[in-house]
């Protein structure tokens, strides 16, 4: 087995009483953008900051290209980090700025000169090369921060929020353009954030956080669609859950969900038992809403409660008898006026949904 | 309702015009007179000067005896010279203070902060006896330095007591105690406001510690530098109190030959010559910041 680029070893950090990271594992492969995903206070940040070396862990080892990290101070690390405000500094040009970090390698003048000119064509900054940060936009900012992270080609950049500070058309179109900078440069990226969106476009792998403890790493679709727990399933889009006990494991498995006061049928997964409570999860998008009563396992009979209406899709409500509500995601695949929309407020409606769909988690 | 009547034009015009009027009664008028007298001539009479009559209307004596008396032009030279080093000390001694402030926790910061204004509590007068009795020829101070002077060096260097009251030294000394507090909380105000990501970004990008400092602290603190400069080299160069009381009258600072003028001699039109050329003196580097400061605040409201 090849050695990862980065390696975490149960990696702890406490500050005074407080443990802001507990027992992180994980590991990072060259070229790869992986996302630490998680609410404020998660610890991502305290774990990025790990890695730049402004934070000694507590306990635990991080190796970067097979090198321990205890020792090795901020300045002598192959990890350049990009910071949430950027930290430009003010006193300098974008050219100086980007330039900054080159005058400690050994290289001529004229070979700084052209790194710093290739940089700024890779964002686009070069009409830009002599104004200062404050003369510039905060899209063009956080270029600068880019390029300046990236100058000494460093084997790891760790990126704090990237997209935070920016509006939304930007952010969207700055997604991308990171993207394809990390294909062109092939650096590996560690991507801190708390928007799950930005997690999911960008990265190869994520790993939600949450006080301090990595909750699951996988491939976006991985842990959107087998989330390990129902606070990765809450943190990583919505969720109908409901509490649920085992009543039957065969082909399939049945589990009596009295909120919707019915029994359930889930494909067969290991590590459950009859007799066991769990969860049932179903994401708002995998359940099917029709205005006709429909036959077969799994259906659910209710009324429309509340609908939001977004034009390409819509958001469905439903109440049931025994009171729960079902959130339905339905795209508005059809064009339809005002008055023959799928359903509308108080329709009486009938949901339907695949055993395959059905989530069991037991955390 | 009141607030609006508050919030008029006039009131606002008031406000900013109130110390305006304070500068114009106390400062331009003043000013003007003393200019005034430097055109003068020195006369018998009370007050000693006159204007007109059988005088001059305009005398220039005095600015003549500026350039032509070499007491002047050494007063002059003494007062920059020991205004200058004593700035340059303040600065050695209060920068590393000022930067040491805004690494403490906040709970220390402010006790140290504190520490730094205590002596102002006590009269400026005071302290400055203070030295004197540390300094004088008979103190217990003075015989410890000349102990240790006379162990370390060969015989026919020792001496009876070591020299330190009445010299350009003990001016620039006292000067540094006095005015440090002047160049430690410019400063402080202007490092406590950098952004504490940029050092780290410097030291991300492969900087040691003091070339951080070096890149990234010291180029920012320019504008406190420059604040904490001026406030201690403006009151320095006319220093009277600490020169008289101290300082070498041989070799007098330009405070002291204008008090002298005054007092001693009774040549007003003589001392407001000595005042105005001390005040065109200390204008010049006192504009120059205040354009450096107008330039900073420019690039902040931009930022």
């Amino acid at each position: 087995m090849t050695e990862p680029l980065v390696r975490i070893e149960g990696v702890s950090k406490s500050f005074g009483s407080f443990q802001a990271v507990k027992n992180v594992s994980l590991q990072i492969e060259k070229g790869e953008i992986f996302s630490l995903l998680g609410g404020s206070g998660c610890g991502k940040t305290t774990l990025l900051r790990m890695l730049a070396g402004f934070e000694a862990p507590t306990q635990g080892r991080i190796f970067i290209d097979g090198v321990d990290m205890a020792a090795v101070p901020p300045w002598e690390r192959p990890v350049h980090m990009m910071f949430q405000s950027y930290a430009l500094f003010p006193h300098m040009t974008v050219e100086k700025n980007i330039g900054y970090g080159l005058k400690h390698d050994a290289m001529s003048n004229a070979g700084r000169q052209a790194r710093v000119r290739e940089m700024l064509e890779l964002v686009q900054l070069t009409p830009f090369a002599t104004r200062k940060p404050h003369q510039i936009s905060g899209g063009q900012r956080q270029r600068v921060a880019l390029a300046r992270a990236l100058a000494r080609q460093p084997k790891l950049l760790l990126l704090d929020e990237p997209l935070a500070a920016l509006d939304k058309k930007l952010r969207e179109h700055t997604q991308f353009e990171l993207m394809s900078i990390q294909e062109r440069t092939g650096v590996t990226f560690i991507v801190v954030t708390h928007d799950q969106e930005e997690a999911m476009t960008l990265s190869d792998r994520i790993a939600v956080m949450d006080q301090g403890v990595v909750r699951q790493v996988g491939r976006p679709g991985a842990v959107y669609e087998f989330p390990n727990s129902k606070f990765v399933a809450n943190f990583l889009g919505s969720i109908n859950a409901f509490d649920a006990k085992v009543t039957a494991i065969g082909e399939q498995i049945s589990v009596d969900v009295p909120a919707l006061g019915q029994t359930v049928i889930a494909r067969a997964v290991a590590g459950v038992s009859v007799g066991q409570s769990l969860t049932m999860a179903l994401r708002p998008e995998k359940i099917t809403i029709h205005r006709a009563p429909v036959e077969g396992a799994n259906v659910l009979a209710g009324g429309v409660k509340d609908l939001a209406y977004f034009g390409k899709d819509s958001l469905y409500r439903v109440a049931l008898p025994s009171g729960a509500l079902v959130s339905v995601h339905a795209v508005n695949a059809a064009r339809a006026s005002d008055d023959e929309r799928l359903a509308d407020w108080d329709d009486k409606v009938w949901l339907s949904f695949d055993p395959a769909s059905v989530l069991l988690l037991t955390d | 309702m009141i607030a609006r009547w508050f919030h008029r034009k006039g009131w606002s015009d008031l406000v900013i015009g109130l110390p305006y009027v304070w500068l114009l009664i106390f400062f331009l008028i003043p000013f003007l007179i003393v200019v005034g007298m430097s055109f003068a001539t020195r006369t018998s009479t009370a007050p000693p000067f006159g204007f007109g009559g059988e005088n001059p209307l305009v005398n220039l004596a005095g600015y003549a005896r500026l350039f032509s008396d070499t007491l002047y032009i050494r007063a002059f030279v003494t007062s920059l010279v020991n205004a200058a080093g004593a700035m340059v000390l303040c600065l050695l001694i209060g920068y590393p203070m000022a930067l040491g402030l805004t690494r403490v926790d906040r709970g220390w910061r402010n006790i140290l902060l504190m520490l730094v204004i205590l002596p102002f509590w006590t009269s400026f007068l005071l302290r400055v006896y203070a030295w004197m009795g540390l300094m004088g020829s008979n103190s217990w101070f003075n015989k410890l330095l000349t102990a240790g002077w006379n162990i370390l060096v060969p015989q026919a260097w020792a001496v009876a007591n070591v020299p330190l009251m009445h010299s350009n030294f003990a001016v620039v000394l006292v000067m540094v105690y006095t005015y440090l507090p002047f160049m430690i909380l410019p400063l402080y105000a202007n490092l406590e406001r950098l952004d504490p990501t940029l050092d780290e970004a410097a030291m991300d990008l492969g900087s040691r510690p003091f070339a951080v400092f070096r890149d990234v602290t010291l180029p920012q603190s320019i504008p406190g530098i420059i604040a904490g400069g001026m406030l201690v080299f403006i009151p320095a160069a006319g220093e009277l109190v600490i020169p008289t009381l101290v300082g070498d009258s041989s070799a007098p600072m330009i405070g002291r030959v204008i008090s002298d003028e005054f007092s001693s001699a009774r040549d007003w039109p003589m001392a407001s010559a000595v005042a105005v050329a001390l005040l065109i003196l200390m204008v010049g580097p006192m504009m120059i910041y205040a354009r450096f400061d107008a330039r900073a605040q420019a690039r902040e409201r931009q930022a």
